[in-house]
């Protein structure tokens, strides 16, 4: 692998996050991170739709009509949206009942689109690819960071095994019932972006 | 290139065949995994039926060879009580509610429905020896955000309470979705729907049910609105509009 492409699959995982620099794709790492298994779940997806969109997108880059192309972009998207849903409810039936609604707003996380737009309208299809991966991957990254402090401060669990035991459960752990609720994650996000800011200062923007 | 790619007659081509391909891939991928999702759903219901019956455990792995040992599904008419014939695997109580001819507009409708179909599906749990000693019956409710889909298992007085399952809701996590939570569901076995006097008196007491409360379980922490709701669906369905004619009528005559 050159370094060029390594360069565009691990580049977005700290050093230009989705999240944590560009601040996309909030909505959703808002709803889904309450569990450790929904955000990995949702990571992977991610992950399949960014890079598929962008391999198709690249492919086809040079027909694209430039006064439809969000159209397309959004056709291409929305299709591989469909088709992932459809895999979770053969595949995992208890985890699509949970996640039903976000996955299908995959389709307008603005990571997707953002990428296609930027980058795979202009560059090759393999690179493209590796970008969507990577993107995805980032995304991934920040959600399972945020998952493991709210399910673990929230339900006292890490994927649905008992770490701390609940005092409803004759333990001694009193959850945390902020964590639960989704805003909570501003609070988690924040944090992660402060700490990766005083870690790499060139992401803090000039006033 | 550029030049030319921006024609009319290129563009309507280009959207129309990116059309096609899409709508290729997706209609392959739901024809190609129906049967899958049909499954699933399907084991889903089943694993959730064993539950509320209390063969789960038993069940294990085996949870279709389990169900179609011990559970039979029959259609009941909800007004007469009586058993009519149906197709009870694709029975869908919220696709007849939404169907004028399949459904009424209940006088009181406390679970929040809206419509209630006129036929519904229970489950008679047969024990080793082949007579019934569960049902289970379907009940759905408004809970907080939404409706909140479950069984209630029953022994065969249909009366004493055996569980209490929720299969799909969407309660806030943590707060009302702890209708899940085992400790919870393990307060309902023995509970009594009915009193004496044959009235409704099931349901969730704030603060925590007394010791001695045979009609009452403790309401869900922070959870009021959900309480509410379960209390209400199940006040609902086995009151008149609900499930009474069956029960009153198969406590008389039993299984025919």
């Amino acid at each position: 692998m050159s370094s060029d492409a390594k360069k565009v699959l691990t580049g977005p995982i700290v050093d230009n996050n989705p999240i944590a620099l560009q601040v996309l794709g909030i909505c959703s790492a808002l709803a889904v991170t309450s569990s450790m298994a929904n955000a990995l779940v949702m990571t992977l997806a991610v992950v399949f739709v960014t890079a598929f969109s962008n391999l198709f997108i690249s492919i086809i880059r040079n027909h694209i009509p430039s006064s439809v192309r969000i159209i397309v972009q959004m056709a291409i998207i929305a299709s591989l949206v469909i088709v992932v849903d459809q895999v979770l409810k053969a595949f995992s039936y208890q985890l699509s009942k949970e996640l039903a609604v976000f996955v299908g707003l995959i389709i307008t996380n603005c990571i997707v689109m953002g990428r296609a737009e930027a980058f795979a309208m202009k560059e090759k299809p393999v690179v493209s690819f590796l970008d969507g991966i990577g993107n995805g991957l980032g995304y991934g990254v920040i959600l399972m960071t945020v998952a493991f402090f709210r399910e673990l401060l929230g339900f006292g669990t890490l994927f649905g095994i008992e770490i701390l035991p609940l005092v409803q459960n004759d333990g001694w752990y009193q959850a945390n019932g902020l964590l639960v609720l989704p805003f909570s994650s501003f609070f988690v996000i924040g944090l992660i972006i402060w700490a990766i800011r005083q870690w790499k200062p060139e992401q803090v923007e000039k006033d | 290139m550029s030049s030319n790619k921006e024609t009319f007659g290129k563009t309507v081509g280009f959207v129309l065949a990116v059309c096609v391909v899409c709508a290729l891939l997706v209609s392959f991928s739901a024809v190609q995994l129906k049967p899958l999702q049909k499954a699933n759903k399907l084991l889903d219901q089943q694993t959730k039926i064993l539950e509320a019956s209390g063969l789960l455990e038993k069940a294990g792995k085996d949870i279709v060879k389990t169900y179609n040992e011990f559970v039979v599904a029959r259609m009941i008419n909800l007004d007469s009580g009586e058993f009519v014939e149906g197709d009870v695997i694709n029975f869908d109580e919220r696709r007849n509610a939404r169907d004028k001819a399949l459904s009424i507009k209940p006088e009181n409708d406390l679970a929040g429905i809206n419509r209630r179909s006129n036929t519904a599906v229970v489950y008679l749990v047969k024990d080793e020896s082949g007579s019934i000693n569960t049902v289970v019956l379907p009940i759905v409710g408004s809970g907080l955000w939404d409706l909140m889909y479950g069984y209630v298992g029953l022994e065969s007085d249909l009366n004493t309470v055996k569980s209490v399952i929720y299969s799909d809701h969407k309660e806030t996590p943590g707060l009302g979705a702890e209708v899940l939570n085992p400790k919870w569901k393990a307060l309902w076995p023995g509970k009594k729907i009915y009193n004496d006097a044959g009235e409704v008196k099931a349901k969730l007491v704030k603060g925590g049910a007394k010791a001695n409360d045979i009609h009452g379980v403790d309401a869900l922490s922070g959870a009021t609105l959900t309480s509410n709701g379960v209390t209400h669906t199940l006040q609902f369905w086995f009151g008149k509009e609900g499930y009474e004619s069956f029960i009153t009528k198969y406590r008389a005559e039993g299984v025919k």
